[in-house]
């Protein structure tokens, strides 16, 4: 039974870091209606410039905010230097782009910082919750509840919020009240690139700090998005801590699996659960009359 | 949703249109006489490029023609290699017979995959296929199979000699041989897509990527028919895999890992998504340019790969097949 | 009488085929205009081009103000509403939702909570359905809300793109009741799509005829109505 409870507990302190990326992965897609490839990649990036304003003696937080600044200005350019002239090309063609970016990404990281491991400063007190789980663990879950919280109130509440959900869902209707859709899609990848970076900078003090450190966990993230419902913020935040709780449970529980196939379970899992909840575990079934 | 598939080729250029007996003769010509001018190693790659062409080609049946997404497909090349490969080590079969069973036993996978894939769309099913994507590798090395697969090492197979008379006559050598048997395989599989997508099959595998509802609503049972292209699709990969696998006589998990996937991927969007020959410029592209990137800077070639990627989008965002398709009817409406 | 809206030489295309060749016409300050013409003709092009969501050539003049040069988010800011083709509601968002954003562009809070009255007002159904997901709203209901959205722009010119498509024969002359309405009362001209001929020219007051992206005919909604070929292709008499 204490195996059990500490099991879940790791299982948390992971899914904590799923959920912090899920909610990136959702916030995106609302904003541009589609999965963005490159967004791990761009959170690492970030988290390296982080590291680099650190490493140069600015204090922690004072890099913390300049690099959310920072990666919100990175995520609009890319939006309006890159997709801008390709809004008409097919979908398909976008997601070229977006491995692209990955590839540019995780090279340019290689390049300028070397492909060594990295430790990366967390902001919380050392130690542990009676031994069981992380302070750091217990911090970035107050964060992503805090961003959850800050992008519910943003499309609930704001007229920008809502005016980007309507140029996702209906581009051409936006136009129609007014809405420029082109900056609302550049709006919606700063903002994406943001909260990436939030994510990037406390997932980095657990994971280390490496180029590929982002391949594996998006790849959660993403199944935790879509386990949650990709319409759903709160979903996603959901979704990464089940994802992380049963990665965990069936890489202890179920013998031949081990970690070597940890992954490849906590997958197969997702997609059975896809099977019989098609819009995810907590996405709003959306009806529309044809 | 953002993965639905949009195809921008003109659907003339491959459907319902009378085969450009021309063209298909100009590139028949041309690929049969190439492996006399190339060096070996070139002949090599070439027979790599039309490997990858078929697999693209696979993947496109799916998604350019039925509208599914694949992030799995690296698995089914993986499936096809393998079954070759254990047919040969272990149980001694005759190599040309294994890739059609290479493909044979992918339709079955792909088929029966594609069942409950069925319920899945969109990014669901592209969470799906990558899960079978991202397993399979892991599955082929896992300790439980390893006196199948030989685990992480791998299998080595060897190729039958060239036939003797060949040799004696026209002194053809190894990898020219297998250059032809690539290029006819292909031939015979690009025919087979033609005649697919132009029956009344096609017609149905279309109308369900259009319009999924007003396609069930004609009687088309969208459900068989999307298995079926799976299953069809899977085939295509697998002969592909097969054949990959005698000609490298080798196979081993960490070929056939989920950037497998992405690069087919890559050849199918860059060729051109719904096009039938634009898979031999996908197959090209795949293969030649991460080396070009590589040769130009080790230490950045993924980043130089992204921006040559990046670059194609802008010059032909529909592919190889909508560019040229686009150049075609400028130059038509300039005479 | 003054122009509202000046057109010269309009064309207008999609990627390689132009579906527009010249157009020139003007719609009178107040006025009621039909465009008519079969299946393809260039109707929906038309009001496309002049909210800017096609390439286009040529001058569109409102008030004063060139058009041809501006985005569609600006055109909408200088009056000009668009009832689309196909209504393009938000179908995630609730019917109210979907008022409020056609206001996106306005800053006056409070005129704005009256304009969501005064379209209630038009279409009381609405009212009804305001929490309901504009997804899952009848045809005509959806019909009403995207007019709704069109009206909460406090448009000066409202292009409509067949608003009677799909709708019971009672609702569509209820409908074109609550038009003739806003025209008279609030002085909001407008430009109509529609193929049901008749009852577009017994609300317009001037019409004219496209074939295959040119004006044929034009004139006052009487003499279309008396011309032989309008007759015979458009009025079945
Ligand atoms: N998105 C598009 N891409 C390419 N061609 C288009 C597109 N939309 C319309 N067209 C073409 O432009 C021409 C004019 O179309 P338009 O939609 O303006 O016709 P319409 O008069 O509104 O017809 P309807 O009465 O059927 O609505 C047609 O030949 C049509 O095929
Ligand atoms: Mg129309």
């Amino acid at each position: 039974m204490d195996l059990f409870l500490q099991q879940i507990l790791t299982g948390i302190a992971n899914g904590a870091i799923y959920a912090c990326l899920a909610l990136a992965v959702v916030m995106i897609y609302q904003a541009i209606d589609h999965f963005n490839f490159a967004q791990g990649e761009m959170a690492m990036f970030s988290t390296y410039i982080c590291w680099a304003m650190i490493a140069g003696g600015l204090p922690y937080w004072v890099a913390f905010f300049a690099t959310i600044i920072i990666s919100f200005i990175g995520g609009l350019a890319i939006e309006r230097i890159i997709f801008k002239p390709l809004h008409s090309a097919p979908v398909l063609s976008h997601i070229v782009v977006f491995i692209g970016l990955v590839a540019i990404f995780n090279s340019l990281a290689g390049a300028i910082w070397d492909h060594n491991i990295k430790t990366f400063p967390s902001p919380f007190p050392d130690g542990s919750f009676g031994g069981l789980i992380g302070l750091h663990e217990v911090g970035m879950f107050f964060v992503t509840l805090l961003l959850l919280l800050a992008i519910f109130c943003f499309f609930k509440f704001t007229r920008v919020g809502m005016a980007m959900q309507a140029a996702a869902a209906n581009p051409a209707s936006a136009g129609l009240v007014g809405i420029r859709v082109g900056w609302m899609l550049a709006l919606g990848w700063g903002l994406a690139a943001a909260i990436g970076a939030v994510a990037g900078m406390m997932i980095a003090p657990i994971v280390f700090l490496e180029p590929n450190m982002m391949l594996g966990i998006l790849l959660y993230g993403f199944a935790a998005a879509i386990v949650g419902g990709i319409s759903s913020p709160g979903g996603a935040v959901a979704g990464g801590f089940l994802v992380g709780i049963i990665e965990n449970m069936a890489g202890t529980y179920i013998p031949a699996i081990g970690s070597e196939l940890k992954l490849t379970v906590a997958l197969v899992l997702i997609v059975t659960v896809l099977l019989f909840k098609p819009n995810g575990l907590f996405g709003k079934t959306i009806v529309t009359r044809v | 949703m953002a993965t639905d598939v949009e195809t921008r080729v003109d659907p003339r250029l491959t459907v319902g249109a009378k085969m450009p007996y021309k063209w298909v003769a100009l590139f028949v010509i041309i690929g049969a006489v190439l492996p006399f001018f190339l060096q070996g190693y070139a002949t090599f790659q070439g027979t790599l490029i039309m490997i990858y062409a078929i697999a693209i080609l696979g993947l496109n049946l799916l998604t350019g023609f039925n509208g599914q997404f694949s992030l799995g497909h690296s698995a089914f090349y993986a499936v096809g290699a393998y079954t070759a490969a254990i047919l040969v080590y272990h149980l001694d079969w005759p190599v040309y017979v294994t890739i059609p069973f290479g493909g044979i036993v992918c339709f079955v996978a792909g088929f029966l995959f594609g069942l409950p894939a069925l319920r899945l769309e969109g990014l669901y099913l592209a969470l799906a296929t990558f899960a079978l994507g991202v397993s399979v590798p892991q599955i082929l090395k896992s300790s439980h199979l390893e006196g199948l697969t030989g685990g992480v090492q791998g299998l080595d197979i060897f190729r039958p000699k060239v036939p003797s008379f060949l040799v004696e006559n026209f002194g053809l050598t190894m990898d020219q041989w297998w250059y032809m048997i690539a290029f006819v395989i292909m031939l015979f599989m690009f025919w087979i897509a033609w005649n697919l997508i132009n029956s009344r099959t096609g017609r149905a595998m279309m109308a369900i990527r259009d319009n999924p509802i007003a396609a069930r609503s004609m009687g088309i049972n969208a459900s068989l028919y999307k298995s079926l292209t799976f299953g069809v699709s899977a085939f295509y990969t697998g002969i592909a895999g097969a054949l990959a696998a005698i000609v490298i006589e080798f196979v081993a998990p960490d070929s056939f890992t989920f950037q497998l996937s992405i690069l087919l991927f890559i050849g199918m969007v860059v060729g051109g998504t719904g096009s039938i020959w634009g898979a031999v410029f996908g197959g090209f592209f795949i293969l030649t340019v991460p080396n070009f990137a590589e040769e130009i800077s080790t230490g950045l070639s993924y980043a130089i790969f992204g921006i040559i990627l990046i670059l194609v989008i802008y010059v032909m965002p529909s592919g190889f097949a909508g560019l040229v398709n686009l150049l075609r009817m400028r130059v038509k409406k300039m005479f | 009488m003054s122009h509202l809206l000046e057109v010269k030489g309009l064309e207008a295309s999609y990627g390689p085929t132009k579906a527009l060749h010249g157009l020139d016409f003007s719609l009178e300050k107040g006025g009621v205009t039909t465009i008519l013409g079969a299946n393809g003709a260039g109707k929906t092009t038309t009001l496309r081009a002049i909210s800017g969501m096609v390439t286009r050539k040529g001058q569109i003049n409102l008030n004063g103000t060139e058009l041809g040069s501006l985005s569609t988010a600006d055109i909408t800011r200088k009056g000009v509403a668009h009832v689309p083709e196909g209504r393009g509601t938000f179908v995630r968002m609730s019917a109210e939702d979907n008022l409020r954003l056609g206001a996106y562009s306005r800053n006056d809070k409070t005129a704005i909570a009256e304009d969501i009255e005064r379209v209630y007002n038009y279409f009381p159904i609405l009212k009804q359905r305001r929490n309901q997901q504009a997804g899952t709203l009848s045809g005509g209901e959806a019909q009403m809300l995207a007019v709704g959205r069109a009206l909460m722009l406090r448009p000066i010119l409202l292009l409509l793109d067949e608003p009677s498509f799909g709708l019971a024969p009672l609702i569509v002359q209820e409908l074109f009741d609550i038009l003739k309405r806003i025209n008279a009362e609030e002085g909001v001209s407008m430009l109509l799509v529609e193929q049901n001929a008749a009852l577009a020219l017994e609300l317009a007051d001037h019409a004219y005829l496209l074939e295959t992206g040119n004006i044929v005919i034009s004139g006052t909604s009487q003499s279309i109505i008396e011309n032989e070929t309008v007759r015979r292709s458009y009025l079945g008499y």
